[in-house]
C-alpha cells in the first residue's frame, strides 16, 4: 500500500512537472475561458444589468468547454510514447494511478479556471458577495468534469479525431453539474442562498470522484490492448 | 441447477438458430397488437374532454418513450454481462439494440414535439422530461459513435460497454437534476397503479400498444442480432454449414 501511495505521488508530481515545462498547456484553457467569456458581452450587450442575468450560465459553459479542451491530451502523449503501457505493467493499482492522473489534470486545467473565474465574474457585473459561490461552484464543477472526462479520454485514447468524439461522450454526462452549478451562481447573484445547489454539486463531485477512476482504469486496460 | 442451456444460448450458432425460430413468433403478434391498438386508440377511444382529438398521439408517444428507456436498460444489461463474463454475444446484443433505442427516442421526441404544438403552443419547450429524453438520445449517439470510431470489434465492444455502464449510472442523476430544473410535462399516466388517471376506454388501447411496441422491439432485436452474428462470424465454418442447409 505504501508503494502504491508513493507511485501515486510520483505520478502526480511528474504530470505537474511535465505541464510546467510546457507552459502553454496550462495557459491555453484559461485563455480560451477568458476569450469565450469576452464573446458574450460583444455579442449580446455591454450593459452590466443584462450581463448579470446570464453571468452564471456564461461562466459555466465557458469553463466547461475550456476544461474539455485540455482533456484530449490527458492520456494521448503517454499512449504515443509507451508510458501508458509501463503504467499498466507497473503492478500498481491502476485505479489509484487513474485517480492521480485525474487530480493532476484538475490541478493543471481546472484550478487556473477557478482562480480566473472571480475576475471574469466581476467584468460580467456579478456582485462581490456572489464571487465566492462562483469560485466554489466552479471548483466542484471542474472536478466533476475532470473525473468524467478522464473516463472519456481513456476510452478515446487510441481513436483518430478523438476530440469531437470526446465532447460527444462527456458533455451529456456533465449536464447535471451544469444545471446545479449555473443555478447556484444565479441564486447567489440574486442574493438568495446558494447552499442547496452547491451541496448537490458537492454530492455529484464526490460520486464522480469515487466511481470514475474505476471506469477510467477499465477503459485504459481496454484501450491499451 | 443445470445451466448448460445458458452456455448454449451464449454461443453464436445456437443463438442464431433460436433467434431465427423466435423472430416470427414475436414479429407477427407485434404487428397484430399494434394494428389493434391503433384502431382502438384512433377510432374507438373517446376524444379527451380537454385536449380533444389531439391526445391520440399519446398512443405512439408513450410506448416510444417507454421503449427508449427499456432499450437503454437492455443495452446496459447486455454490456454488463459482456464485460463481466466476457460473452461476445452480449456485446452483439448491445450493439444491435442501440440504433433501435435511438430511433424510439427520436420518435418519442418527434411525437412529443407534434403533441406540444397544439397543447402548449410551441414545438419545443425546455421541459424536464423532454430534456432528459434529449440527453438520452445523446447517450445513444455517443455509444454508437464510440463503437464506430474503434476499428477492432472486440475493443470497440468493450469500450462502448464501459460507456454504457457509466451512462446508466448517470441516468438517474440526469433524470432528477433535469426534473428539479424545470417541469411542465404532465405527470405519468399509468404509473399510478390501481387508480389510473384515464378511463378504461382510453387505457386499453394504450396497454395494447405498449405490449405491441415491446414485442416489436424484441422482434427487431432478434433479427438485428442475427445480422450482427452474420457480420461477425462471416468466416466461421458453422455459418457456411448453416446457410447451406
Amino acid at each position: 500500500m505504501a508503494s502504491a501511495l508513493r507511485a501515486v505521488l510520483l505520478l502526480y508530481r511528474r504530470d505537474l512537472l511535465l505541464a510546467f515545462r510546457r507552459r502553454e498547456q496550462v495557459l491555453q484553457p484559461v485563455v480560451f475561458f477568458v476569450m469565450v467569456t469576452t464573446l458574450f458581452p460583444l455579442a449580446l450587450s455591454p450593459e452590466l444589468a443584462q450581463l448579470r442575468q446570464i453571468a452564471g450560465g456564461v461562466l459555466w459553459v465557458a469553463a466547461l468547454l475550456a476544461s474539455l479542451l485540455a482533456l484530449e491530451y490527458l492520456f494521448r502523449a503517454d499512449h504515443e510514447d509507451g508510458t501508458l503501457e509501463q503504467l499498466l505493467l507497473s503492478g500498481q493499482p491502476l485505479v489509484l494511478l487513474a485517480a492521480a492522473r485525474t487530480a493532476a489534470h484538475w490541478t493543471i486545467s481546472g484550478l487556473p479556471l477557478v482562480v480566473a473565474s472571480p475576475v471574469l465574474a466581476v467584468t460580467l457585473g456579478v456582485p462581490a458577495p456572489a464571487l465566492w459561490t462562483v469560485a466554489i461552484s466552479l471548483a466542484l464543477g471542474t472536478g466533476i468534469l475532470s473525473a468524467l472526462g478522464s473516463v472519456g479520454a481513456a476510452l478515446t485514447v487510441g481513436v483518430r479525431r478523438g476530440g469531437t468524439l470526446l465532447s460527444l461522450l462527456v458533455l451529456p454526462l456533465a449536464m447535471p453539474a451544469l444545471i446545479f452549478g449555473a443555478r447556484a451562481v444565479a441564486l447567489a447573484i440574486d442574493g438568495g442562498g446558494a447552499r442547496g445547489p452547491l451541496l448537490l454539486l458537492a454530492a455529484l463531485c464526490v460520486l464522480a470522484l469515487t466511481l470514475a477512476p474505476f471506469a477510467t482504469a477499465a477503459a485504459l486496460r481496454i484501450s491499451a490492448e | 441447477m443445470d445451466r448448460t442451456w445458458l452456455h448454449k444460448l451464449a454461443s453464436p450458432p445456437h443463438f442464431y438458430r433460436i433467434a431465427g425460430r423466435l423472430a416470427p413468433w414475436l414479429g407477427w403478434p407485434a404487428l397484430a397488437l399494434i394494428l389493434i391498438g391503433l384502431y382502438g386508440g384512433l377510432v374507438l377511444a373517446p376524444a379527451d374532454h380537454q385536449q380533444g382529438e389531439g391526445f391520440r398521439i399519446l398512443y405512439v408517444h408513450a410506448p416510444s418513450a417507454w421503449l427508449s428507456m427499456l432499450v437503454y436498460a437492455t443495452l446496459a444489461l447486455a454490456s454488463g454481462i459482456g464485460l463481466i463474463w466476457r460473452i461476445k454475444l452480449a456485446h452483439a446484443v448491445a450493439l444491435a439494440a442501440a440504433p433501435i433505442g435511438a430511433w424510439f427516442t427520436f420518435v418519442a421526441l418527434a411525437t412529443g414535439s407534434l403533441w406540444g404544438k397544439p397543447m402548449w403552443g410551441t414545438w419545443w419547450v425546455w421541459d424536464a422530461r423532454l430534456t432528459a429524453e434529449l440527453i438520452l438520445l445523446f447517450l445513444y449517439l455517443g455509444f454508437l459513435a464510440l463503437h464506430g470510431a474503434i476499428d477492432d470489434t472486440g475493443r470497440a465492444d468493450r469500450a462502448a460497454a464501459v460507456l454504457a455502464l457509466v451512462g446508466v449510472i448517470n441516468l438517474p442523476v440526469i433524470h432528477y437534476s433535469v426534473y428539479w430544473w424545470n417541469t411542465l410535462h404532465q405527470g405519468a399516466t399509468i404509473t399510478k397503479l390501481g387508480k389510473p388517471s384515464i378511463t378504461f376506454d382510453m387505457l386499453w388501447p394504450l396497454l395494447v400498444m405498449l405490449t405491441g411496441f415491446t414485442l416489436c422491439f424484441a422482434a427487431l432485436l432478434t433479427r438485428r442480432v442475427q445480422a450482427e452474428i452474420l457480420r461477425r462470424e462471416r468466416d466461421a465454418a458453422w455459418l457456411r454449414a448453416e446457410l447451406a442447409r
